[in-house]
């Protein structure tokens, strides 16, 4: 469905990221996880059409989307949502909904309708007329996934969902996240939250320093040794392997 | 959406008296005074268009309503067209004069205050240009033949200008109310909240700016031809004087932007209380500025969502209040 081959993005000098090959086939939720500074949302960016790639290309069903503006992209089925939530402050959770909604639906009335069958879908139907600036963290993070969904993507770019929320929210948001997948959403997220990539994702991407370094299925990868250096540092899978022999 | 809340009710009643009032009370000053309160009124909801709903604040709106007022009266004196066909060209002029300054201001990524800057040049270059050459009138302006009779488009008295204009606005409320309702409405809104997030749901920002402009040019360019119609005169600073694009914006301002009845009664407002301080104080040259000043100073101060916030304040809460109350639990 998704696939990215060779992208690099720079930054002046800075390689934010560097010759990254992804693939994201349907039906799946693949997560793409990585340090801090990795280069996730830069890659997310690019993807999207936010950032224009300076090398690679990016294929989405077929088509070649690299270089295409966001919004084209949005209307060929894929949403991004953003790390950091960017909500209609001055609107209801259902304007804010219905603002996405109205990208196939010109009445209204139906894009109004829609955002309330999308709300429920995430939990909101209690909070629709509440104005956007008023909810909580998690709250804003469930409209940012709503008004993303009411755009009725075929592939969906979480950016860090979970980030902020206590264990309770997070068990709450895990389920919804794969019931938008059982309805034929295909996912690719990024997360720190591990419990949730674990739980979520049949596979995943470790991108560290802008390189892809490793693919695999989430229980494989923590125990690879250089995912572990990723994220500990160089010689830690070592000495962790050294303290469980001496277990 | 769609049912009038309390504070719309209040402000809605309180203009309808003040639009039947120089009907009940006749008087010379009062029925001035009210035809020129409701055609700035109608420049105020073409602003509120671009400013209000899709949050691009324009300092030049005079560009509109003058090219507007300009063409209709070229069209006019120079080639003896129709009087109605100048109006409908008077019109369309404005739109494509909006659709050009926002084509070449959002091309380039121009927001905030390099828009606003960027429209007062548009408004300024289009005075120098009108007050220099000759098919413009130069500095003398132009002045419409005089041939009374609606059939020419021109009024017999103030009652029937004032019955024309109060129309006008009406006409333009529903069209800025219809386009507030409408998807291209949503569009301009999730614009003017966040772009960025706009386009990540599919919004193309450029043309949905594009759009206001051309519409706010529409309208701000039917308040021109209608002056035109009600003075029959015009000049370079009647025109595109910066006085125009100020009253444009402080109406909506002072009013509540973005709300629907808000450029109006911020316009009404504006105009009753500086009459009232012109009579009380003297009329020095330029005095109502100060004063205009004065008000968007305290209203920015203490009333950033206008009167109509102030009007809507019971039903929606303040953000100072909405932080500190405890948030509804999922």
């Amino acid at each position: 469905m998704l696939s990215v081959q060779g992208v690099t993005k720079r930054f002046g000098g800075l390689l934010a990221v560097s010759d990254a090959t992804l693939d994201v086939a349907e039906g799946r939720i693949v997560a793409l996880i990585g340090p801090n500074g990795a280069g996730k949302t830069t890659l997310f960016a690019t993807v999207a059409g936010f950032l224009k790639p300076n090398a690679g290309t990016v294929t989405f069903r077929g088509e070649r989307i690299d270089g295409l503006p966001p919004h084209r992209i949005c209307r060929l089925g894929l949403t991004r949502t953003f790390q950091i939530v960017q909500p209609f402050a001055g609107l209801t959770v259902r304007e804010n909904i219905a603002c996405g909604a109205h990208l196939h639906h010109a009445k209204r009335r139906d894009a109004l309708d829609r955002a309330a069958v999308i709300a429920a879908q995430v939990g909101m139907e209690r909070m629709l007329d509440q104005p956007a600036q008023d909810l909580t963290v998690a709250g804003r993070k469930r409209l940012e996934l709503a008004r993303a969904l009411a755009t009725e993507p075929k592939l969906l770019l979480l950016d860090e969902v979970m980030a902020g929320l206590i264990p309770s929210e997070v068990a709450e948001i895990i389920p919804t996240i794969r019931r938008i997948r059982d309805s034929g959403v295909t996912i690719l997220l990024i997360e720190h939250v591990m419990q949730a990539v674990m739980s979520l994702s049949e596979e995943a991407y470790v991108l560290n320093q802008g390189r892809i370094i490793a693919h695999g299925t989430p229980a494989a990868l923590v125990r690879d040794p250089a995912v572990i250096e990723a994220y500990l540092g160089h010689g830690a899978a070592e000495r962790l392997h050294a303290s469980h022999a001496h277990a | 959406m769609g049912r009038l809340d309390p504070g719309g009710a209040v402000a809605a009643l309180v203009l309808a008296l003040c639009a039947v009032s120089p009907f009940v009370l006749p008087s010379d000053a009062w029925i001035g005074f009210a035809v020129n309160a409701v055609l700035i009124s109608v420049l105020a909801l073409a602003w509120n268009v671009t400013g209000g709903f899709a949050g691009q604040m324009s300092f030049g709106h005079a560009a509109l309503y003058g090219t507007g007022a300009y063409v209709a009266a070229m069209l006019q004196v120079r080639l003896g067209l129709n009087p109605y066909l100048a109006a409908v060209a008077g019109v369309a002029a404005g739109a494509g004069i909006g659709a050009a300054i926002g084509a070449l201001a959002f091309r380039y990524g121009l927001r905030g205050s390099y828009f606003a800057l960027v429209t007062l040049a548009f408004a300024e270059v289009l005075r120098i240009l009108a007050s220099s050459f000759e098919i413009t009138g130069a500095g003398s302006g132009l002045t419409l033949p005089y041939r009374p009779g609606l059939a020419q488009f021109q009024f017999p008295d103030r009652y029937a200008a004032y019955a024309f204009v109060l129309a006008l606005c009406l006409v333009a409320l529903a069209a800025t109310a219809a386009v507030k309702r409408s998807r291209l409405g949503s569009n301009m809104i999730a614009v003017r909240e966040n772009e960025e997030a706009a386009a990540a749901i599919g919004i193309d920002a450029f043309r949905v700016k594009l759009l206001a402009m051309a519409i706010s040019g529409a309208i701000a360019g039917a308040a021109g031809v209608a002056y035109l119609q009600i003075q029959l005169f015009i000049d370079a600073p009647i025109a595109y004087g910066s006085l125009i694009s100020v009253e444009a914006l402080l109406g909506p301002i002072i009013g509540g932007a973005g709300t629907l009845l808000g450029p109006i009664l911020g316009t009404v407002v504006l105009h009753i209380v500086g009459e009232v301080v012109k009579t009380g104080i003297g009329g020095a040259p330029g005095l109502n500025l100060v004063f205009y000043g004065a008000v968007l100073l305290v209203i920015l101060r203490f009333l950033p969502n206008g009167l109509m916030g102030l009007l809507g304040g019971l039903r929606r809460p303040a953000r100072t209040d909405a932080a500190t109350r405890p948030a509804e639990a999922p």
